[in-house]
């Protein structure tokens, strides 16, 4: 056997792009649990976002198109969620799962005709300069525009949580919605606005799936990549930075273990496949595990529903 | 003091929910600069009022007058902004927050994080509220939360401040403290609208109090010119009598605790060192202190929730160290923690089905591992009616009471199952006087039966009317017994603060 078959800076470059789907579904759904609502659509909302970019895509041979469809598609899943939940006062455990297989079956029909095309390719962004330096260049800086506009999104939650006054709503609206709505802080409408933002990013997470990572149609291909983003973010304990190392462990583990399994290596194929499950949840619960409690527990009010006064 | 007049005139406010009327054209007059009382059992209607002057509810009919210009608040918001104020009684803080960011949420203008740190800190040297800001919020006393709710209160300079019940939480000390602040603050021409049912606090701070019962101002007085039995029957609508101990009729020796011992796993618990203590049959033995000082850790050691690191208990001279709670309540043993929502009562259950909880095994409640509804149901009419607990009945759920209506059914859970020995913390928080001195009555009635007694409480005034033996709590140690009568304040005091020698 022969580890020098696999080029690791090509591995590298390519486990950003494994993991960028994950990690802006992931992102959505810290900032909608971070605002105590607990939505388990993510995944029909991936599904549907990437169908919907796809079908522009292909329709219009503009990914940019594409994506920013993809975004509005998840948007479109989560607003129902969004009503049903938040003005109805449905569950939202029984709704977030309604919504997945919804979103699954529809987009099913919807890429009936889709399936097999190749979409246009979307540009990798050649940064000048930067992007000739031998091995970080390749890994870093020959990326394409979604990859760049994730981590900003990481820097922009981190941001927007630590220190501006929109993200401290936010957060005081997950914690104890009975206290935020006693200070005159508007529940329904912050979550409306979280989960929606949640939508966005799923969706666009999943047009990333279909348009760049595959890139094609397949019916079902998310594969559970929402179910992965989910639950980053509870061992992430609902912080960015954790989520990024999380996704990225997810996506590296996840080629590592195809390139082994190319290569012939003789253990058992299940126990590849396995194996970024295990090692990324065995990561964030180390780098969990010696935090104080308060930095880790999750949002009080998370997945209760809001009945006002 | 200036007495320039009304600040605040409420008239004929009247609201009512699908069940009860819970103001019947009520109306005030809130002056300048004074601080003023609400007073009021349980239910009478003091907190739906305070929420309609703060604009949380909106009132069916009536009107409120703000320095004479009409005044009808679309929310807390608009209230804060036309200088209405309010402390709340369950203190609407975030946990996982920081002390400055729960200052920061409650502020309506966006302020640098410099310029309100600089604000915050004017504000509690002024009035001596002292804090640290970057604490989590959590981890904070009752009293510290407070202070907090004040200063996010203050920064927004209101005219007028309402507090709803601000000492049913805090201790002596804090009680004190917080005096100086409203003193300090009516002075400088705030009007405070004071809501409690604890008369002699009243008696000590304000100058005018209203008294509503049933949703309705029954009168209006100067609270420090008649006394406080006169106010407490304005409030029930009938006269009251303080419970009667009867003398000590001390029998065997029912409960022996032997260097108890326990190390907690939490780091916020407090260790219980080496307590050694003997309650016999008829005898009821209060233990004193302030919160947090093993209280909780100290009845859960006894109800078997928590098992003793170290030595052992006895109870009729039968091991019972290693029996868990069940074991312990068929003996006899039974309590009553201090926790209503969430630990003696699971919030979103029928009374019924809490009433299930404790006595399922005690009163046989159920046959052969299926529940008899019937005689449930029986029982927990039975506590509604002994304890004169106001719901809608048996199958109303637990957290649909107020907090005084649903302590007076879990204590009464407990009393109405002939325990050989009660253990109680805070039997009466937050009950109202005539209901307080009904449960008082009933433990003392329960040890003339011959039952042993422990109760735990933070009212120091509760412990010496009933109790034959005082110990104090501190920092998980337990001073030696002395008898109640025995003791005078400055003893007390030393017991208390501290100083076992």
């Amino acid at each position: 056997m022969d580890f020098s078959d696999i080029n690791f800076s090509l591995l590298i470059a390519s486990l950003i792009v494994a993991a960028t789907p994950i990690l802006l579904a992931a992102l959505g759904e810290l900032v909608a649990e971070k605002s105590g609502v607990l939505n388990l659509g993510v995944e029909g909302m991936m599904i549907f976002g990437a169908i919907s970019g796809f079908i522009i895509t292909i329709e219009t041979k503009n990914p940019w198109l594409g994506f920013l469809c993809s975004s509005i598609g998840g948007m479109l899943l989560a607003s129902i969620f969004a009503v049903v939940t938040q003005i109805f006062r449905a569950n939202q455990v029984a709704s977030g799962l309604a919504l997945t297989l919804f979103g699954l079956g529809l987009s099913a029909l919807l890429g009936q005709s889709y399936t097999g095309i190749k979409p246009v390719a979307f540009p990798d962004m050649h940064i000048p300069i930067l992007a000739d330096i031998p091995v970080i260049g390749i890994i870093l800086f020959q990326h394409d525009f979604i990859v760049y506009f994730s981590i900003f999104v990481v820097f922009l939650i981190y941001y927007l949580f630590r220190n501006s006054h929109f993200g401290l709503i936010i957060k005081a609206v997950g914690e104890n919605h009975d206290s935020a709505h006693a200070l005159g802080y508007n529940v329904i409408l912050i979550r409306f606005f979280t989960i929606l933002l949640g939508g966005a990013l799923a969706g666009l997470g999943g047009g990333y799936l279909s348009l760049v990572r595959v890139p094609q149609w397949t019916e079902g291909m998310t594969a559970g990549a929402g179910w992965i983003a989910l639950a980053l973010v509870v061992f992430a304990s609902w912080q960015p930075f954790r989520l990024l190392i999380g996704a990225y462990i997810f996506g590296g583990i996840t080629l590592l273990q195809l390139n082994l399994q190319a290569l012939g290596l003789e253990i058992n194929v299940a126990l590849l496949s396995m194996s970024p499950y295990l090692v990324t949840i065995g990561v964030l619960v180390f780098m969990s595990a010696r935090r104080n409690k308060n930095s880790l527990e999750a949002p009080k009010s998370l997945g209760k529903t809001f009945f006002g006064l | 003091m200036s007495d320039k007049g009304t600040i605040l005139k409420i008239k004929d406010i009247s609201k009512e929910y699908p069940s009860v009327k819970a103001n019947d054209s009520v109306s005030l007059d809130l002056e300048y600069g004074k601080i003023q009382a609400l007073l009021g059992e349980n239910g009478a209607g003091k907190s739906t009022l305070v929420k309609i002057i703060y604009g949380l509810v909106k009132p069916d009919s009536g009107r409120m007058y703000l320095n004479d210009m009409e005044y009808r608040p679309k929310g807390p918001q608009d209230a804060r902004s036309k200088g209405v104020g309010m402390v709340f009684q369950h203190f609407s803080l975030f946990d996982a927050l920081s002390v400055f960011e729960n200052i920061a949420l409650g502020l309506d203008n966006i302020l640098e994080k410099k310029e309100l740190k600089k604000q915050i800190i004017d504000v509690s040297s002024e009035y001596g509220l002292s804090i640290s800001l970057d604490k989590i919020v959590g981890n904070l006393s009752a009293g510290e939360r407070q202070r907090i709710e004040i200063i996010r209160c203050l920064l927004l300079n209101p005219k007028i401040m309402i507090m709803d019940e601000p000492t049913s939480v805090l201790t002596p000390g804090e009680v004190s403290d917080l005096f100086l602040v409203l003193q300090k603050l009516s002075k400088s021409g705030m009007s405070i609208l004071y809501i409690s049912h604890k008369l002699e606090e009243i008696r000590t701070i304000c100058t005018k109090a209203t008294i509503m019962r049933r949703g309705r101002v029954v009168k209006n007085c100067d609270p420090q010119k008649i006394s406080a039995t006169k106010i407490a029957e304005e409030m029930v609508g009938t006269s009251f009598s303080s419970p009667k101990k009867s003398k000590i009729r001390k029998g065997k020796e029912c409960l022996q605790i032997n260097n108890l011992s326990f190390q907690p796993s939490d780091p916020f618990g407090i260790p219980i060192k080496n307590l050694n203590l003997k309650l016999h049959h008829g005898e009821i033995i209060g233990i004193g202190g302030v919160a947090g000082n093993g209280q909780e850790e100290f009845l859960s050691l006894l109800s078997g929730e928590l098992k003793p690191s170290n030595g052992s208990l006895f109870f009729n001279d039968e091991d019972i160290t290693k029996y868990n709670v069940v074991e312990r309540r068929n003996k006899g043993l039974l309590s009553a923690p201090e926790e209503r929502l969430g630990h003696a009562a699971v919030p979103a259950m029928s009374l019924t089905e809490n009433c299930l909880i404790t006595a399922e095994h005690r009163m046989k409640l159920s046959k052969r591992g299926l529940i008899d509804y019937r005689i449930s149901k029986n029982l927990s009419d039975r506590i509604i009616k002994k304890l004169d607990v106001r719901t809608g009945g048996s199958d109303a759920l637990a957290r649909s009471l107020s907090g005084g209506n649903l302590q007076k059914f879990v204590i009464g859970r407990e009393l109405i199952q002939n325990p050989k020995i009660f253990i109680v913390n805070q039997p009466t928080w937050g009950v109202d006087a005539a209901a307080a001195s009904s449960i008082r009555q009933q433990i003392l009635d329960l040890a003339k039966e011959g039952a042993g007694i422990i109760v735990i409480s933070q009212d120091l005034d509760e412990l010496l009317e009933i109790s034959d033996v005082f110990c104090a709590l501190v920092g998980g140690q337990l001073s030696s017994p002395e008898m109640t009568n025995e003791l005078n304040p400055s003893r007390l005091g030393m017991l208390i603060s501290n100083s076992i020698e």
